[in-house]
């Protein structure tokens, strides 16, 4: 059944690419050559910025750098070298990747706006860098003896077929990556960049990937471009405002985050603009420019998502809400444990402590958890528990201390490789990823374990199963009551198998049933093999379900111990009640 | 190198920067009001040029005063295009989501400004011709441009206004209220939405001014904004978004880059030195040379 599922996906790109193909060859009049091979061009344009931004949500306004770079070092390379161009895109798709991950590396540490000014500033720095050089004009040269070596057609049909050959390749790319582990990736971490980095998703790697795969092609259709329509390239024509321009209003227009958004996009939008150009273009100058900026401001305000988000929410609107397929679910366990016996030391803590800006939010906490046991983390307000679990899944490094996962030192490394090393992690306030379904939301965990989709979907499954959400598996985050959002993010969490579970206040906002359903829950897993650490700050629940108990206090370890024993602690009564009643608990004892 | 040659470059960049400050300081004003980037900016610069030109040929307003009396009008305007276009994209939902749908309102915004002036006005060049443009006083070895040392002068003082309304004024301090935290500026009774009207309003006047201002000596066409919207920006970051004296501070910095990138790099990298500067601060320091870093962004 998968395999006919996949099969269908690709039907539509191939019907697309067929007709493509067949108005290649019906389209007769030269000028209708020439749309038709723009509308496939900026469709791969926006194909390409759709990977970085329309997926991973990292809006770039200066992709036309890597557009310029095609252009330039395709042309640059026949000019000074007579290489062919049919290598040249090569070269220069090579070019475009470099230049990626040196823009990468430093870019990507940014966030929002920062991240969309800093990629305003390349393509600029290249414009005037080749007006300097002395390449304000380049022209290709005629090859009059060899034209198809040289990519120089007399018949308009080649470069279409040209530009469909890119089109149909970056089509089939962005559609391989939207059923891929990055593709999930890249929109996890586009919803929730530290949800995803939490459930094992390295953000750093896969946006550096994404956006090298999105280089490739913008460098190819800036070299086809160059030989379809500029034949002079000017450091304006590769690397100015309307290159971007035209790639954020096919992509917007068409929406952002699907590969069908551009298509559809360029479908409508370049022929218009085409048209319009060549009627009154010559009485109007500046009427695409017009006619961009009104689609632009026309669709933020009156259909943000895009027409293919737009048209595709008013289909799903009409028919009956999708309910679960009613299969059973798998009943594998997740975890392969053994019983659950505790066991020795999982995970030690050696002398932690974090400060911020002065506040020392841990000192020298030193304590284990061992296999096999739930672990209760107590400490009013402000202790330093949650500082605490931030430490132990990575996104806190420790000023002092270390931490050890059998036996091994995990601080310093990112929470990615930590949650892939078996620590898995819920939050205090849940983190879904809001615009994927509640299946999709626990795939991205199971691709901790599995990188192949078909598996991490059963893996995605069975995780659903056990916290009980089979029937929710297509609902969206936002239709789930507290207790199923607490469940899902259980369930990604789950979905990676960890060996260590830490749970960052999972009764927090739940009723009375849904505390029952949880601590049930937690316990199962125990004695499914998995080792709970769990934060409170009511001591109730716990002393029902912990193990062990270690409480915090203002960042510092005043006890651990058994349940029993710690509720009887000087110091915890302290800390929990103050001194009177110390002092009173002392009377009643004497 | 002469100490004089080197002073010149300085007197230059510092006058130039004067008025890149006044620009800067209304992005920085819109920024930091309503967290957004408006692309727009520089083309409204480009019709505040536009205007002062037409008020000098029609009834010889010299620019200087020109680019005061276009400051109602433009406010006016301000506040017609917060009231259609901006009031759709800004106040709640998803910030990274409002931040995006902001950039490209205000990117198709400044494409049909810059594209309708084209067609309307044609994209030749003008220039207003006044008899100190051509005129310099001469400090020591140093000439100073009569038009840019005017010019320097009237936005330092626009600048000062400004300054003295935000921190002066019950207006301006509830305008600072509503930049630094809106919610708690909205239990205080302040009204977020009027806020971000008169920070636009006030970003868009001020900008037009500068533009007036520019218009003293540097030539005037419809894609004029290109080349100066990239400079606010920066300047903006310079200053860590936001922040108005610190996209005062930027402005005057990017002036002396610019000038002072002349003794090492050749006339047409002028500006690669500007934007090395500006990717170096945004890497570096994020939160710009002066501010702090922002909560959310």
């Amino acid at each position: 059944m998968a395999a006919a599922g996949r099969l269908r996906g690709w039907l539509p790109i191939a019907l697309v690419v067929v007709a493509g193909g067949v108005l290649a060859l019906a389209l007769s009049e030269r000028y209708h050559h020439r749309i038709l091979t723009l509308v496939l061009l900026w469709a791969t344009m926006g194909l390409a910025w759709n990977i970085i931004s329309g997926y991973a949500g990292q809006t770039s306004f200066g992709h036309q750098a890597f557009f310029g770079i095609g252009a330039y070092v395709t042309v640059l390379l026949i000019l000074k070298a007579g290489l062919t161009p049919w290598l040249g895109v090569l070269a220069g798709a090579i070019v475009a990747v470099a230049a990626a991950v040196l823009i990468g590396i430093p870019t990507f540490r940014l966030a929002g706006i920062y991240f969309a000014l800093a990629t305003l500033a390349y393509p600029l720095i290249l414009r005037i860098v080749m007006d300097f050089a002395g390449y304000q004009e380049v022209a290709i040269p005629m090859a009059r003896e060899r034209p198809t070596l040289f990519m120089q057609f007399a018949e308009p049909r080649a470069y279409d077929l040209l530009a469909l050959g890119v089109f149909a390749a970056t089509l089939a790319l962005s559609h391989v990556i939207e059923g891929s582990r990055l593709g999930y990736s890249l929109v996890a971490l586009r919803e929730n960049e530290q949800a995803a980095e939490a459930a094992g998703v390295d953000t750093f790697r896969c946006k550096m990937l994404a956006y090298m795969l999105s280089a490739a092609p913008a460098a190819i259709v800036g070299a086809v471009y160059a030989h379809a329509i500029l034949y002079v390239v000017t450091p304006e024509a590769a690397f100015g405002v309307l290159v971007i321009v035209q790639t954020l209003v096919v992509c917007l227009v068409g929406g952002a985050g699907s590969k069908w958004g551009p298509v559809i996009g360029a479908a409508v939008m370049v022929p218009i603009s085409e048209t319009l150009d060549a009627t009154i273009g010559d009485r109007v100058p500046g009427i695409q420019g017009v006619v961009y900026g009104a689609a632009l401001v026309l669709i933020i305000l009156f259909a943000p998502e895009g027409l293919y988000w737009r048209v595709r929410s008013l289909l799903r609107g009409r028919r009956p809400a999708p309910t679960s397929s009613a299969l059973a679910p798998p009943a594998a366990a997740l975890v392969t444990g053994g019983p659950a016996v505790i066991g020795g030391d999982l995970l030690v803590v050696g002398d932690v402590s974090k400060a911020f800006l002065g506040l020392q939010a841990l000192s020298d906490v030193s304590f284990a958890i061992r296999e096999h046991e739930i672990l209760g983390i107590i400490g009013p307000n402000g202790a330093g528990k949650t500082t605490l679990f931030n430490v132990l899944n990575g996104f806190l490094v420790p000023d002092r201390g270390a931490v050890l996962l059998r036996g091994r030192p995990v601080s310093g490394l990112r929470p990615s490789a930590i949650c892939r090393r078996g620590v898995g992690r819920t939050f205090q306030v849940v983190r879904a990823f809001p615009r994927l379904t509640v299946l999709d939301n626990v795939m991205v965990g199971a691709f901790v374990r599995d990188r192949q989709r078909d598996r991490a979907e059963v893996r995605a499954r069975a995780a659903l199963a056990v916290v009980a959400l089979s029937h929710r598996a297509d609902a969206a985050p936002t239709e789930l009551t507290t207790l199923e959002l607490r469940l899902m993010e259980l369930a990604r969490c789950l979905a990676g198998a960890p060996a260590l579970v830490l749970l960052d206040e999972p009764l927090a906002g739940l009723s009375g049933d849904g505390v029952s359903v949880m601590i049930e829950l937690i316990r199962r897993l125990r004695a499914d093999g998995t080792t709970v650490a769990i934060i409170e700050h009511t001591m109730q629940a716990l002393l029902r379900l912990a193990d062990r108990l270690v409480v915090l206090d203002q960042g510092r370890r005043i006890a651990a111990g058994a349940p029993a024993d710690v509720t009887r602690d000087p110091a915890v009564i302290e800390a929990y009640l103050g001194t009177r009643w110390l002092r009173h608990a002392e009377s009643l004892r004497t | 190198m002469a100490v004089a040659e080197l002073l010149q470059y300085i007197v230059t960049g510092l006058l130039v920067g004067g008025v890149y400050a006044l620009m800067s300081i209304g992005l920085a004003l819109i920024f930091g009001v309503m967290r957004v980037v408006n692309f727009a900016q520089g083309d409204f610069m480009m019709l505040g040029m536009y205007l002062t030109y037409y008020l000098a040929v029609a009834w010889h307003t010299d620019p200087l005063l020109g680019a005061i009396v276009v400051i109602p009008p433009f406010f006016v305007l301000g506040l017609v295009v917060h009231r259609t276009l901006l009031v759709h994209v800004t106040g709640g939902g998803d910030p990274q989501r409002q931040m995006d749908a902001q950039l490209i309102l205000t990117l198709g915004l400044s494409l049909i400004i810059t594209n309708v002036t084209t067609m309307v006005l044609s994209p030749m060049p003008r220039g207003i011709k006044t008899a100190y443009a051509t005129r310099a006083f001469a400090l020591g070895a140093v000439l100073v441009n009569e038009a840019r040392a005017y010019a320097f002068l009237m936005a330092l003082l626009l600048a000062a206004v400004v300054y003295a309304f935000l921190t002066r004024t019950d207006l301006g301090k509830a305008l600072r209220a509503a930049a630094d935290d809106p919610e708690a500026a909205a239990y205080q009774a302040i009204d977020v939405r009027r806020m971000h009207a008169l920070a636009f309003a006030i970003g868009i006047a001020l900008v037009a001014a500068a533009g007036g201002l520019l218009a003293t000596y540097h030539p005037i066409e419809p894609t004029v904004a290109v080349n100066f919207i990239v400079l606010m920006f920066v300047a903006v970051v310079l200053g860590g978004l936001g922040s108005v004296p610190g996209a005062f501070a930027g402005g005057i910095l990017i002036g002396l880059v610019q000038s002072l990138t002349l003794l090492v790099l050749p006339f047409q990298l002028q500006n690669v030195g500007v934007f090395v500067a500006f990717l170096l601060v945004l890497y570096l320091r994020p939160q710009g040379l002066f501010g702090r870093r922002l909560r959310s962004v």
